[in-house]
Order: structure tokens, then sequence, then C-alpha cells
């Protein structure tokens, strides 16, 4: 398992110049490493079922957080509550202080973008279009002026596409940017899902899941890419069931088990503990010990 | 020969009139997938709209211009079924968004009568059918094959008007940024949402566009005939939906080539097939028949909905 494989050009990490121009475009750093994205206490309960007790968490600016924990621990409905599909039952979610709006297309305004842990573009529109849809927030374009083709338009338009061309440079789809989504190899389209969420201007972006179902090339070039985005200035929370894939990337780790939040601290620290040993993994420690630790000291 | 090229022309005619109702029929149901049965009614209602405007708001001699009554006839003809279409839409179709199928589209069925029969008790003399203004250069011009082929200024202004209309919302939908909010809307309608699209806005949109272009092709359809009746939304509503069904419900374009088919088959039909005009719907239902046993989704259909 060797982590610095050689990856095959079209899935190397964004060209510099790329990110630099992006991250002009974008302007989402402060630089300030102030918290962003805050959840006080969130409590999500489903008729008798508490889907979520009271969970924490403080996402500083430019930080990449993981969230690892076993199947239904909660992780998706998580995300869900930052993102304003689900109103918790009690606790808050700010965002740069402010709470978060409960209508989902408010929330992308604000500056928070997801990404879905089964793949959801817009199947019958190309790679450029979806990317497009995702500036939808942050284009003017009056009624008038897009059925006469105004210069206002025609600036918007030209603005959009640009913005759109230069995304998809990033995640390495210039190729494909004219192809229907549905016809994408399924590593590029959710390469897809992370430009056009990147389209909206995030402060924050939510991934669910990006390396379900990848190869370790894909997975490795998906780490690559975790990075660039951070670089941006985007603040990162990733769900995943790889902690290998987690571990390597994340600069924080917060572990839910059954809706509770176990575990919070570094990779180092969270690897090290034994309830996240045994609560996460559910084996005999020493054996998972042993598993984890061949899992270090690589890459 | 000339009276071959007299029913294609005539079949165009028909047919972008057609085809300027079935787009409505296609948008509506690719975003919310509704079967708009009161969509004839916005056509036969547009058509009312502008003539009472002409009637009764504006003066005579104004109306005597067929350049000012024209253009009058054909924004206020829009104007009024477009208001219809997305009052139909607020108070009829929205309270009905998360039921089962089947009620909105008995309220379609609703909406169509109730229009109808507004129509017939509000606006004066709409028992009977009524006379309509025509509205642009009352000739015709002759080209010189065989007995000579009449072409009516009429219809080569519906022609024209229907095709350019139907042009320009092809662009839009495909070029604009509301225009691909209605593509995604019709794709994955949570998805636009976190898109920050809003899906009520968008569905209004929609109304709007097909109600503007259903009451454009009202006027145009009077002006061509000289004469309109309330039951003209019925008739040709499910000549038009029989286009969209035909070209692949949901596909704008479709429902453009849709309605042109149509419009051939009824006029070659009518004239060279036996029984003639009295079996038009004959004609037109065998096609449809034969179209979908080889292609159930209709010549442009596909999984996806709304497609320019």
């Amino acid at each position: 398992m060797s982590e610095s494989t050689e990856l095959p050009p079209e899935l190397e990490a964004p060209p510099e110049e790329v990110k630099a121009e992006l991250a002009d475009d974008m302007h989402i750093a402060t630089g300030t490493r102030e918290p962003i994205l805050e959840a006080a206490g969130v409590t999500m309960q489903f008729g008798g079922l508490r889907a979520l007790n009271e969970v924490t968490m403080s996402l500083k600016e430019g930080e990449v957080i993981g969230l690892i924990g076993p199947n239904g621990a909660g992780k998706t409905t998580f995300f869900n509550c930052l993102t304003g599909l689900y109103t918790p039952t009690s606790g808050a979610v700010t965002l740069r202080g402010k709470p978060m709006p409960q209508d989902p297309s408010r929330v992308t305004e604000a500056g928070v973008a997801r990404t879905f842990q089964n793949i959801r573009l817009f199947p019958s529109m190309t790679a450029m279009e979806n990317v497009l849809v995702g500036r939808h927030v942050r284009m003017k374009q009056g009624p008038v002026s897009s059925l006469l083709h105004g210069p206002r338009f025609r600036r918007s338009e030209a603005e959009a596409r640009d913005r759109a061309e230069k995304l998809l440079a990033f995640v390495g789809l210039t190729r494909f940017s004219e192809e229907l989504a549905r016809n994408l190899p399924y590593g590029d389209q959710r390469r897809l899902e992370i430009a056009r969420a990147l389209a909206t201007d995030p402060s924050v972006l939510l991934l669910d899941e990006p390396t379900a179902g990848m190869n370790a090339q894909e997975t490795e070039a998906t780490r690559q890419l975790i990075f660039a985005i951070r670089d941006l200035g985007v603040s990162v929370v990733v769900i995943e069931h790889d902690t290998k894939f987690i571990f390597t990337l994340c600069d924080r780790v917060l572990v839910l088990v059954q809706g509770e939040l176990l575990v919070e601290g570094t990779p180092d620290e969270v690897r090290g503990d034994p309830r996240v040993v045994e609560a996460y993994l559910g084996a005999p420690p020493e054996e998972i010990e042993a598993q984890l630790h061949t899992t270090e000291g690589e890459s | 020969m000339s009276t071959f090229l007299s029913q294609i022309a005539n079949g165009l005619m028909f047919g972008s009139l057609i085809a300027l109702i079935a787009i409505g029929y296609t948008m509506v149901y690719g975003i919310i997938t509704l079967i708009n049965f009161a969509h004839g009614e916005i056509f036969m209602v547009g058509a009312y709209g502008g003539l009472a405007t002409l009637t009764y708001w504006v003066p005579t001699a104004v109306v005597a211009q067929w350049y000012f009554a024209l253009p009058i006839a054909l924004v206020a003809g829009a104007l009024v079924a477009m208001l219809v279409a997305i009052a139909m839409e607020r108070f009829a179709y929205r309270p009905l968004r998360n039921a089962p199928r089947l009620a909105p589209l008995i309220t379609a069925l609703g909406v169509s009568v109730a229009l109808q029969e507004a129509v017939r008790v509000f606006y004066p003399g709409a028992t009977a059918a009524i006379p309509f203004p025509p509205l642009f250069l009352d000739g015709a011009f002759v080209i010189p094959i065989g007995d000579g082929v009449v072409i009516r200024y009429t219809g080569v202004l519906l022609i024209v008007v229907s095709l350019a209309l139907a042009f320009a919302l092809e662009r839009f939908v495909e070029r604009t940024r509301l225009g691909r909010a209605m593509r995604a809307t019709s794709q994955d309608r949570d998805v636009a949402r976190l898109m920050g699209i809003d899906p009520d806005r968008v569905i209004v949109l929609t109304f709007a566009i097909g109600g503007a272009l259903a009451g454009v092709a009202g006027v145009l359809y009077g002006s061509y005939l000289n004469n309109i009746n309330i039951d003209m939304g019925f008739q040709n509503g499910i000549f038009a939906f029989t286009a969209a069904v035909l070209g692949g419900i949901g596909n704008i374009r479709g429902a453009v080539v849709g309605g042109l088919v149509i419009g051939l088959v009824r006029a070659l039909g009518g004239q060279y097939l036996p029984g003639g005009t009295a079996y038009d719907y004959v004609w037109i239902f065998v096609v449809l028949i034969i179209v979908l046993v080889f292609r159930p989704q209709g010549f442009f259909g596909e999984s996806e909905r709304v497609r320019a």
C-alpha cells in the first residue's frame, strides 16, 4: 500500500496557477483562523429516536475536520443540520456568529456548500452547465436583459463561464466540460460535484464520503484536491468511513457514536484512544491496535 | 401538385399554432410532472383577452390600423393568459404540490371547466362564436405552381411569430441563469434548492411562459380564422397535448416538431385520406399510436424532462 503512487496526469493535484487565479476570484480567506462554523449542543430527535445528542463542533477558518463513526452514528444527520435541511430539535448552528438560515437556498447564499453521499448531479446537463447552476446565487441577470441578451446579461454570463472553466480545470475535468454529467466516469462525477459546490463561493465545504467507491489512486487524488481546496481558504468538514484517509487528511477528527460526540482531537490522539478503538470498530482492542498501527507512517 | 403544396402550407400554419400551445404542456410537465389539462383553456382565455382589449379598451380608430391592433392584441392576449396561468398555479395547483398526483390532475380538469364557464357567463355574447378582426394585411400571395398556391399573409405571420418565439424560448432555457435553473429544477428539485434556486419561483416562471405563449397563440388563431368560441381551447388543447407527447413530453423542441407533424397530418390526411377532414382526429391519433409503438418516449424524449 504505497500512498506515494504516481498519479495519472488527469488525477494530478490542481496546477498552481489555476489555484492562484481561483483564490484570487473567490477571495474567501481572511487569514484570521477564527471559528467560522459552530454547532453548539445540537440535538436531533426523530420521534422516539435521538439521532444526535448535544453535539458540539467548532470549525476554524482554513481547517479540515474529519467526522467518523460507524453506520447510523448520525454523521449525515449532523450534515443535514449544518446545511439547514433539518432544524435541530435543540441547540444552535452558527456561521460566523450568525444563526444558520433554515432554508437550504439561503444556506448556500450564506456560504455553506455540500456534496452528497450518493452523487446528485443534474444528469442531463453538461459538466459545464452543472457548475454554472452552482453559480446561480452569485449571478445577477434580469429577466428582460436575459431575453434580449443585453450587455449586462452577456457580462454576467461570461464571468460565470470563466469561473466555471477555472473550476473545471481545478478538479481536472476540462476535457469533459461539454459532456453530459451522467456519462462521466464515477470518480469524475464526484469531482464534478465538488466543482459545482465550489462554484457557490462557499467559505465552508461539507463533503459526505467523497472517496466512497474509489480506488487507491482516486482516493489519493481526492486527498490532494481537498488540500488544494483548503489552500483556497475554504474550510472543510469531511465524513468518511475510510479512517486511514481521514487520519492523513484532517487537522482534527471528531468521532460520533450513536449520536454522541465520543472523542475529539488530532488524528494521533483519536487513533490512540482506546474508546474509539472499542466503540468505533467494536472488535478486541489488541487486534484493532495492530490494524491501526499498520496504517501509521505511511504518507 | 398545387393542392398538395397548399395543404403543406396549411399544415405548417396550423402546426405552428399547435406547437406554441404544446410548449406550455411540455414545460409544465417537465417541471412538476403534471398534465395541465386546463392549458387549452389558457389559450382560449388569451384569445378572448386580446379581443376584449381591442373591442372595449382601444379606440376604434387605432384598431383600424393593423400595425397598432396586432401588437396590442398580441401583448394583451399574452398578458391575460399569463396572469390566468399564474393565478391557476397559485390557487389551484400549489396547495396540492405534495398531494398524490391524481389530485392536481383532477383539479386541472376542474379548472378547465371553470375557465370555460367563466368566459361563457361573463363575456358578452360568448354563448356563440364571436367574430374576430383580422389583425394583419388581409391579402395573400400566389406561388405560380400548377393552378397557383395561395398563401395568406396571416398564415405567414402565424408561422413566423410561432417559430421566432419557440427559438427565443430555446435560447432562454439553454443559455441563461433562469433557464438553467428551470432545467436543474426539473432534474432534481432538492439539489436545485441547495444550489440556491427557489423552486416556487421556477414553477411560477414556467406557468407564466407557457401561459404567455398560449395567449399569443389564441390571438393568432382568432386573427387567422376570424372567429373564436369557447370550445377552441378544448379542441386545440387535445391536438397540442398530442403534439407534446409525440415530440417527447418535457422536451421543448419535441413540442414544436410534434406540433408541425400534427398540422401536416391533419392537412394532408384531410385532403387525401378517406373520410376527409371529418376524420382528422382519427389520422392524428393513428400517427400518435404508430410513433409510440416504435418510440414510446416520443421523437426527442429521454429520461430527462425539460430540454430545449
